[in-house]
């Protein structure tokens, strides 16, 4: 069978800019995000002929496509999940381009997360008691941190993880974010700031948590070929996997991720192993789910990966930086859309906490639900 | 009884058994009548032979926390006058996991492996929720 790898290239990258309140309807956001994405590509929005969006984006492909002046798309759909979506989107973009439905595909994410409905209220994954959350909601499970809790409690049972090491991973993550100025939160932190910051759902503190965001990002994928004529360096994508599993109840209790599934194959796809990877981008929705995704991806044993972000490990100079915009935690909450664009700058040479001669980047969405491997 | 302001549940034809037998104060779990594979929560199909057939096993509602969270945050309308509270994730002798609340514990003195049994509590005339109390 024939791969996708290698096959296309992310070519543009577009961002507003992030706040708590942007004044703004989230089709603004998404059409500023996906205009400044095709210029940085060097093309015109009658260049875009795909968009790919997340179920949860409440605006429609067709939408964005008439504020842009875009006359029809021949590729669009939307991948399911909430913030898993990310890496699904791209992966998504590549199999139209590789098929020819598709020769230029926008993908993206606006959202007002913190001036309208609040995902760390459960204001858009809550269900109103209806299917399993018939059996989780009337316990006051709303919000997805509750749930995130406690998988967070049985990775401290079982391997003793403690809440000092979820804070090195907010540390880290502020370390970046304060190189970054388009970051929400760039007051660098210690660990005895995290150990001070209040609990919100025990065992996790609000320094724990990601920060909700308004704001939009967008990028613009195309094939190899039509990216060497572009005007960027093109990123190339390896690797573009997604893996959903069945959501029945416990799904978030047990100490594991579903980066164990899509591990495999994204390595595999991408032809390299943990040890080549320079830079990783993982979906930070909670500083417990990164040692635990760390984990599942093979960066360090299973059980390990509280020690393994101690020591400034994870932080730039470290021997794998992680989230070098400063990730969900504190650049911005826009279901990893952020994290592709500051991959895409890593292997341009562009961060604000560049990597020296990163060649690889890991991008994951929601822990295992998407991932990609990306190259210069 | 006080109206509860956290969603309750939707009793939709997958489920309805469940919730009947709540409100008798009975504890059932759906087992699957061709393998006997216990699920939960209720789910049209067996995960393990896709049989549609479906009995509802009267369960003896012994078992021990799994994980659970302490809720601090106000962060819905049904938590006020509730804060702290814990949301516990049981697992059942049958081997499912159950998401519930324990009711005659302080949340700082609940532990992984502590043994719970189950209780049902009426809040409305509808719905019985199955909660869980200590066994000392």
């Amino acid at each position: 069978m024939e791969g996708i790898k290698d096959k296309c290239a992310i070519v543009g990258i577009g961002e507003t800019a992030y706040s708590r309140d942007s004044g703004r309807t989230e089709i603004s956001l998404a059409a500023e995000a996906v205009k400044k994405a095709i210029d940085d590509a060097g093309l015109h929005p009658q260049d875009i002929d795909g968009i790919v969006k997340y179920a949860v984006q409440f605006d429609t492909e067709a939408g964005v496509a008439a504020c842009l002046g875009i006359p029809y798309l021949k590729y669009f759909g939307e991948v399911g999940g909430a913030g898993g979506a990310a890496c699904g989107l791209v992966s998504h973009a590549v199999q139209a381009i590789v098929t020819g439905m598709a020769t230029n595909v926008v993908v993206f994410r606006a959202m007002n997360g913190r001036s309208g409905l609040r995902y760390g209220r459960g204001e858009v994954t809550g269900r109103a008691g209806r299917g399993s959350a018939a059996f989780t909601e009337p316990f006051g499970l709303i919000a997805p941190g509750q749930g995130v809790a406690f998988t967070a409690r049985r990775h401290m049972h079982e391997y003793g993880t403690t809440s000092r090491q979820f804070g090195a991973v907010a540390v880290a993550c502020r370390k970046h974010a304060s190189m970054n100025p388009r970051a929400m939160m760039r007051t660098p932190i210690t660990i005895e700031d995290h150990q001070n910051s209040r609990v919100i759902y025990e065992p996790l503190r609000l320094l724990d948590c990601c920060i909700e965001t308004d704001g939009g990002c967008a990028v613009v994928i195309t094939s190899a070929e039509s990216a060497r004529a572009l005007k960027q360096r093109p990123v190339y994508i390896m690797a573009a996997v997604q893996t959903t599993r069945g959501a029945g109840e416990g799904q978030f209790s047990r100490a594991e991720t579903a980066a164990r599934y899509t591990a495999p194959r994204l390595f595999q796809m991408a032809g390299v192993t943990p040890k080549d990877i320079d830079v990783v981008q993982i979906y930070d929705h909670f500083t417990a789910m990164v040692i635990i995704a760390l984990e599942d991806y093979g960066f360090c044993k299973k059980g390990e990966g509280g020690p393994f972000v101690e020591g400034g490990r994870i932080e730039i100079g470290g021997e794998l930086p992680v989230n070098t915009a400063g990730g969900h935690l504190s650049e911005a909450y826009l279901h990893v859309m952020n994290h592709i664009a500051e991959a895409v700058r890593q292997l341009r040479g562009t961060s604000t906490a560049q990597v020296n001669g990163a060649e690889l980047v890991l991008v994951d969405s929601a822990t295992g639900a998407g991932a990609l491997i990306l190259r210069r | 009884m006080t109206p509860p302001q956290l969603p309750l549940p939707v009793i939709d034809p997958d489920n309805a058994e469940f919730w009947q037998a709540c409100k008798r104060h009975e504890l059932v779990l759906p087992r699957c009548s061709h393998c006997k594979t216990y699920r939960y929560p209720p789910t049209p199909m067996c995960p393990v032979c896709n049989s549609t057939g479906v009995e509802w096993v009267k369960s003896s509602g012994k078992g021990k926390v799994y994980s659970y969270v302490i809720t601090v945050a106000p962060i819905h309308p049904g938590f006020i006058g509730k804060l702290p509270f814990a949301t516990v994730l049981v697992q059942l002798e049958e081997g499912i996991l159950m998401t519930s609340n324990v009711i005659n514990c302080d949340p700082y003195e609940i532990k992984i492996d502590m043994p719970v049994e189950a209780v049902f509590e009426d809040v409305t005339e509808e719905i019985t929720l199955p909660r869980f109390q200590c066994v000392s």
